[in-house]
């Protein structure tokens, strides 16, 4: 199958959530970390981001899942795991303090790396880090257990 | 609060609910970012490519957010570069652990009414409330 088609849908993609962070607020930390700060003057936009993000998806979801297969690719690769572990939690938790601490998530981490931030790329690298040292613990904890990859594999 | 501080994050978010409806329809993929990046991160196969095809996509539509709407960005980070390091650190390995972020669970996930991902958006948006609560008034402000 060619990559092409995919890849151009995908760039697209890309390109809109990328508009869609920066028009709603997401790429200024201040405004992340005044939402998730209850005390004093807290600012809701990330619940107006939330709610936009949330009703369209849900409102496309059944409609675009309702076909046998994508339009360029042939399968849906939809989470089904439904059980729920420690791990997601502990990882909930890491990753919320995480983004707690520079306001940050993975998103408008990379859509904020063209502006040239050196605080920026210090946390997208740190994240690629981490994301690998979590990666090389799993492989060397569970050398014959697939299941950790396949947990990282099967949600987002 | 004005009307542009409530039609602003609804219209970002819709686009973003729009860009990951944009990704199942044609390429059958959850719009989760620390996924996309950590499947990136790993050697290239191709038909994984989409994964790098995307986020070139983030990053062009980065470079036009600085072109026309600067003001999408701050004109600085305020968080020290440790902390920064620490937080970026965090974000990648609980992403990793936790299956997913903000975007994968938070918005595909809860609009797919996943258990899963309900639990993982709690506890995410728990610990951020309380890592603020505690970086703003019990250490001083250092965020």
């Amino acid at each position: 199958m060619s990559v092409l088609k995919p890849g151009l849908a995908a760039f697209a993609s890309g390109v809109l959530f990328a508009a869609g962070l920066g028009i709603s607020g997401m790429t200024q930390p201040d405004k992340v970390i005044g939402f998730l700060d209850l005390s004093g003057d807290w600012d809701p936009a990330l619940v107006f981001v939330m709610a936009g993000g949330m009703l369209t998806y849900m409102a496309l979801f059944p409609l675009i899942t309702r076909r046998a297969e994508p339009i360029l690719t042939s399968i849906f690769s939809v989470p089904t795991r439904r059980e729920l572990t420690p791990r997601l939690v502990g990882g909930g938790v890491l990753f919320g303090v995480g983004w707690g601490i520079a306001g940050f998530c993975p998103g408008p981490a990379m859509t904020s790396l063209v502006t040239g931030d050196t605080s920026v790329i210090a946390f997208v690298a740190a994240m690629a880090v981490g994301m690998l040292s979590f990666r090389a613990l799993s492989a060397v904890r569970f050398p014959q257990r697939q299941s950790i990859r396949a947990e990282a594999q099967t949600d987002a | 609060m004005s009307v542009e501080s409530v039609l602003m994050p609804l219209a970002g978010g819709v686009l973003i609910g729009l860009a990951s409806a944009l990704l199942l329809a044609m390429n059958g993929k959850i719009a989760g970012i620390s996924g996309i990046v950590d499947g990136a991160l790993k050697v290239p196969e191709e038909e994984e490519s989409w994964r790098y095809f995307f986020i070139a996509g983030l990053l062009s539509g980065g470079l036009g957010l600085l072109l026309f709407y600067s003001d999408a960005f701050p004109a600085a980070i305020r968080t020290p570069l440790p902390l920064v390091l620490a937080a970026g650190f965090l974000v990648g390995v609980g992403t990793r652990m936790g299956s997913g972020c903000t975007s994968g669970h938070g918005i595909c996930g809860l609009s797919r009414f996943s258990p899963r991902s309900l639990v993982a958006t709690v506890s995410f948006m728990g610990a951020g409330f309380l890592t603020v609560a505690a970086m703003r008034h019990l250490f001083g402000g250092l965020a």
